[in-house]
């Protein structure tokens, strides 16, 4: 398989430098000297825009990992929201508000304690998404919650790693 | 709904019935009395050699699984009786026993057995017996001098299993002065993450025997609760994304829905009177505790709290309820008096306390209770605020117990594994009932079923 791939990746780029070459010949060809480069100032500017560009790349893609991460997770026995959620929930909201998109937020808790205790703490963590949704602008017909308590785990096992990734509200977008 | 019918049916039609579960012993007790239970002799008239199950081995196990009694090991019984003719009391005083089961299988008939069983007490010299054949039901008749009727009885196949759980129950009765509670059921969820409906209800005899899956689906399945009859089972189904409480009646298979309001529907618990249902809803923003008329399905609001107010439980003349809120900061158990609505808490010692259930004397409560060292069960004397930590469990929850409040059954982790496990009320007798597949949890012991 691995060789296969070498194989086609291969072809592909002779073809391209085949192409390229076909591509030179029939374009007439540029004799001028260029004596004069870039400026200094010319070189940094390009620099900077550059680095701009990677920079917003950089923030688009962190935005994008942002957008495209749809779990908060908890303390144990917390509803509490971690500020380190604050923006990725505002840049949810903002979508939410500007695609008109429904989200079902799924409130969990891990295996410690009651079940049906853990059922109204899973509810209680999905209102503290719901609420923070809210105040970003997202109309409440949008928003669905629903518990599953410590019913549904993340993660099989019973210590503390699996409880954390346990603990947390789920964002399902309709 | 078409489609939901049909899949209600086709999970209703395909009741099962289940491999065994193995039992394991964890902890004795020295403290326990001994008892004698010699293996039945078996006749038959026919090619079957061996009766269908051991009728004393089941005997036995529910004794010992009560932690009261410590049955003689097999080995060590001096001689095989299996009438009164053949007991020799000096074997049996010598072995220093309490009590003396013996018996006898016959086979009428393929699948109609005649099981005849005597409990004798060898220290008592004016033992003698007397031979009663009863139909349908077989009450105990202790006389002063000795302890326990001869008993006699027809069993099929059907219930050949029952009917050993019965005879225990007669000797405990005999033995204790307490009504038995082994011809009892429980009923758990299993979770068994291979198949299509990994959520599956089961009903089993109270040993985990027996077991009948009585619902399956894809989404989870909790908090099962038996109608005082016996006859009826409350739970909470994700059958349609979200919680709601389910009446299922075992015998006929039928399924209603009993509240399906916005937010969570939990926690059913059933009147002792079966008339009314307590329930958690957070219809209206909140958990809040209500009670609802069964004739009416009028619902009663019983708290007002902006806290988590959950696991109602009703005190056995119905009077008043126990719940678990975190109103005061951490979970802690309260009681709501129904007649005045006054609302006191109960528990003050730990940091967690929670699932509380009455005792049957209504004197006490257990609950799952936060040490140090982890979630146990322990119970609380209500007259004077004193804890017993009951078991050494740590992951300890959805505690049931008993009808006669001799035991309770709960659900905890043992070693990577969630699975039942019984302890005796006194905390000093414990014992897993492994499942030989999935996770087991949400255990709900049956009340009197005769």
């Amino acid at each position: 398989m691995k060789n296969l791939l070498k194989l086609v990746t291969l072809a592909v780029f002779a073809l391209t430098i085949v192409a390229c070459g076909t591509k030179k010949e029939t374009q007439p060809v540029d004799n001028t000297p260029t004596n004069t480069g870039p400026t200094a100032e010319q070189l940094a500017a390009q620099r900077a825009a550059e680095e701009a560009r990677r920079a917003a790349a950089a923030e688009a893609s962190r935005i994008q990992a942002l957008l495209d991460s749809t779990t908060v997770y908890f303390g144990y026995d917390q509803d509490v929201l971690d500020s380190e959620y604050t923006e990725m929930l505002r840049l949810h909201a903002e979508r939410m508000v500007a695609e008109g998109r429904n989200v079902t937020l799924e409130g969990h808790a891990d295996e410690r304690g009651t079940p049906e205790y853990n059922l109204a703490l899973g509810e209680r963590r999905a209102k503290a998404v719901a609420q923070l949704l809210r105040t970003f602008g997202v109309a409440d017909s949008q928003i669905e919650v629903v518990s599953f308590g410590e019913e549904s785990p993340a993660v099989m096992g019973h210590d503390d790693s699996a409880w954390a990734k346990n603990r947390r509200v789920e964002l399902n977008y309709k | 709904m078409k489609k939901f019918l049909l899949i209600v049916l086709i999970t209703l039609v395909s009741l099962t019935t289940r491999a065994e579960i193995e039992i394991l012993i964890t902890e004795g007790r020295d403290d326990a009395r001994p008892i004698a239970i010699v293996p039945f002799a078996f006749e038959s008239e026919s090619l079957v050699v061996t009766p269908p199950f051991d009728f004393a081995k089941i005997i036995a196990d529910d004794l010992a699984r009560s932690g009261k009694f410590k049955p003689t090991a097999i080995e060590a019984l001096p001689d095989r009786p299996s009438s009164v003719e053949e007991v020799d009391l000096i074997k049996w005083r010598q072995l220093s026993v309490d009590a003396i089961v013996y018996g006898k299988v016959t086979e009428k008939s393929p699948g109609v057995y005649q099981v005849s069983y005597d409990l004798l007490d060898p220290f008592n010299d004016k033992a003698i017996f007397e031979s009663e054949v009863e139909e349908g039901t077989y009450p105990l008749v202790a006389q002063a001098q000795h302890l326990m009727l001869l008993k006699d009885k027809v069993v099929g196949l059907d219930n050949y299993r029952w009917n050993a759980h019965i005879a225990a129950d007669e000797i405990y009765e005999a033995l204790t002065g307490e009504r038995g509670a082994f011809a009892t059921q429980i009923a758990y969820v299993e979770v068994n993450r291979h198949e299509a409906n990994p959520y599956q209800l089961f009903v089993s005899d109270s040993d985990g025997f027996g077991a009948q899956r009585i619902f399956s689906s894809r989404r989870p399945i909790m908090s099962p609760a038996w109608s005082p009859g016996g006859q009826k089972l409350a739970y909470v189904s994700f059958e349609n994304g979200r919680s709601e409480i389910i009446v299922q009646n075992l015998a006929k298979a039928e399924r209603s829905t009993l509240a399906s309001y916005k937010g969570f529907n939990s926690a059913p618990a059933w009147s002792p009177d079966g008339n009314k249902m307590a329930m958690v809803l957070s219809k209206d923003g909140n958990p809040e505790i209500y009670i609802m008329d069964l004739a009416t399905k009028k619902l009663n609001r019983l708290t007002r709290h902006y806290s988590i107010d959950t696991e109602p439980s009703w005190s056995p003349d119905g009077k008043s309820l126990v719940f678990t809120s975190d109103r005061g900061g951490r979970p802690q158990i309260y009681r709501v008096f129904l007649d005045s609505g006054e609302t006191k808490r109960v528990t003050f010692e730990g940091r967690y306390n929670a699932g509380a259930e009455f005792l049957p004397n209504g004197d006490s409560i257990v609950m799952v209770h936060q040490s140090t060292k982890g979630f146990h069960l322990a119970s609380q004397d209500l007259n004077n605020g004193e804890i017993s930590i009951l078991t050494k469990t740590s992951l300890d929850e959805s505690l049931s117990i008993a009808p006669n409040g001799s035991m309770i059954i709960y659900s905890t982790v043992n070693g990577r594994q969630k699975v039942l496990s019984t302890i005796s009320m006194d905390g000093r007798f414990g014992m897993p009932i492994p499942s030989t597949t999935g996770e087991v949890k949400a255990p709900a012991w049956s009340p009197f079923l005769r």
